[in-house]
């Protein structure tokens, strides 16, 4: 019997454990435009439960119209199926809204490794005069150049020391 | 033109009038003034997308005939949209695409506001969500107004033409009362009868600091978005994006 039986089963339905498995399968899902973040650390994954000997997992969409929104669905679909779960259903959830105050410790730590200035403050607490700081050199002293980036979550900075351009994930 | 209860053009309004804003932003793609305002304008038309979509996904629930928020978008005739007008004018010149922007962004910054705190739970999701982009949507035109209002005299001149041009269309932003009122009073939009005085403030502010002149309070006339009643540039918006799925309706992404 492959294991994907196995774990949709109504016996173990209810089995922690796999659950516990499922949240680690969805941890090496990456976001396909930033793909050093897996949607756990991105915080789009709300909730993972059985129902009904289905494995349902809930996702939030980043931004209303993120194109990148059903190929994540898709991914982690396809991941769970992969990894023996053979029964997935994917839920669309709108609130509570999606912030960038979910993004975990190691996903910023590795946006920033991959030169992707992490959001800057609490999206629930806004400030102004952020010091957004250069993810290549670390310098401070960095401007703006665009509001928006690359994709729908980014504005576009420059370094005035090093004088690299590069990405800011924003803070919403 | 079809009409529907009260709550269902509240939804068609709003997602229509995402849809053709961001048609029209769709216009300038390879043609805006510079690399990095291309990139924001589409960001802005791409939220202003997955918006619409989800109002119009509620609205089709509504309808409640078998079309979806697709079929509504790609099938339905001018006289069926229920945009606001504004959103449908040509992008003129730069000018005139910040000024327009500038006038959306206030207006739906002020609806999004109230939409927020709906008692409709899918409402307020959706508004809760699209409230957060349209800050920065306004944030960011807000910054262009002042910057070209109170910028060189060719750009104050050319802005404060801009504004003037399309302030007309403005008076859309007071709703008739009648529509609003029960709606209000449910709690499905709260505070609706004071989001053309929240619209009003936002732009006395951002226009005073750009050293503009506030046009008079525009007076209504024969044309309605919300009604059907549209200018004759929404037919050539919609010639262009319905084409395809019209002319190849099995078409699939």
């Amino acid at each position: 019997m492959p294991t994907g039986d196995l774990i949709a089963s109504d016996q173990t339905a209810a089995d922690p454990q796999a659950l516990k498995h499922a949240w680690q399968v969805l941890d090496e899902v990456m976001d396909p435009e930033v793909p050093v973040i897996s949607l756990t650390d991105l915080g789009i994954v709300r909730d993972v439960e059985w129902r009904g000997g289905q494995l349902c997992v809930v996702l939030t969409p980043t931004y209303s119209g993120c194109p990148a929104t059903e190929h994540i669905e898709q991914s982690a679909k396809n991941a769970l199926n992969e990894a023996g779960f053979t029964r997935v259903q994917i839920e669309q959830q709108l609130a509570p809204a999606w912030t960038t105050d979910w993004i975990s410790q190691r996903g910023r730590e590795r946006l920033k490794a991959y030169g992707i200035a992490p959001p800057v403050g609490s999206a629930a607490k806004p400030s102004f005069d952020k010091i957004i700081e250069c993810p290549l050199c670390g310098s401070s002293n960095t401007k703006e150049i665009t509001e928006f980036g690359s994709t729908a979550c980014k504005a576009l900075y420059q370094c005035n020391d090093c004088l690299e351009p590069f990405d800011y994930f924003k803070c919403i | 033109m079809t009409r529907y209860d009260d709550l269902t053009e509240l939804l068609l309004q709003l997602g229509d009038s995402a849809m053709v804003q961001a048609q029209r932003l769709c216009e300038l793609v390879g043609g805006a003034p510079a690399l990095e305002e291309e990139v924001a304008l589409m960001n802005v038309g791409l939220d202003l997308v997955g918006q619409a979509r989800n109002w119009l996904e509620y609205a089709a629930e509504r309808i409640n005939d078998g079309r979806t928020a697709d079929d509504l978008v790609f099938l339905r005739d001018s006289s069926d949209y229920c945009n606001l007008l504004l959103v449908e004018l040509p992008n003129g010149d730069f000018g005139v695409t910040i000024a327009k922007q500038f006038l959306f962004d206030s207006w739906h910054y002020a609806m999004l506001q109230s939409l927020s705190g709906s008692s409709d739970e899918r409402i307020a999701a959706v508004a809760t969500k699209s409230f957060k982009e349209v800050t920065y949507h306004l944030r960011r035109s807000s910054e262009w107004v002042k910057r070209l209002g109170d910028g060189t005299d060719e750009s104050h001149q050319r802005m404060q033409a801009a504004i003037d041009q399309v302030w007309h269309y403005s008076f859309e932003f007071s709703m008739p009362t009648e529509h609003l009122a029960a709606l209000e009073a449910e709690g499905v939009f709260p505070a609706a009868s004071t989001v053309h005085e929240r619209w009003s403030e936002t732009v006395k502010a951002v226009l005073s600091e750009a050293t503009l002149t506030q046009p008079e309070a525009a007076a209504r006339n024969y044309l309605s978005g919300r009604e059907g009643l549209h200018t004759e540039s929404l037919g050539y918006i919609l010639a262009e994006m319905q084409f395809l799925p019209r002319a190849y309706p099995d078409a699939n992404w």
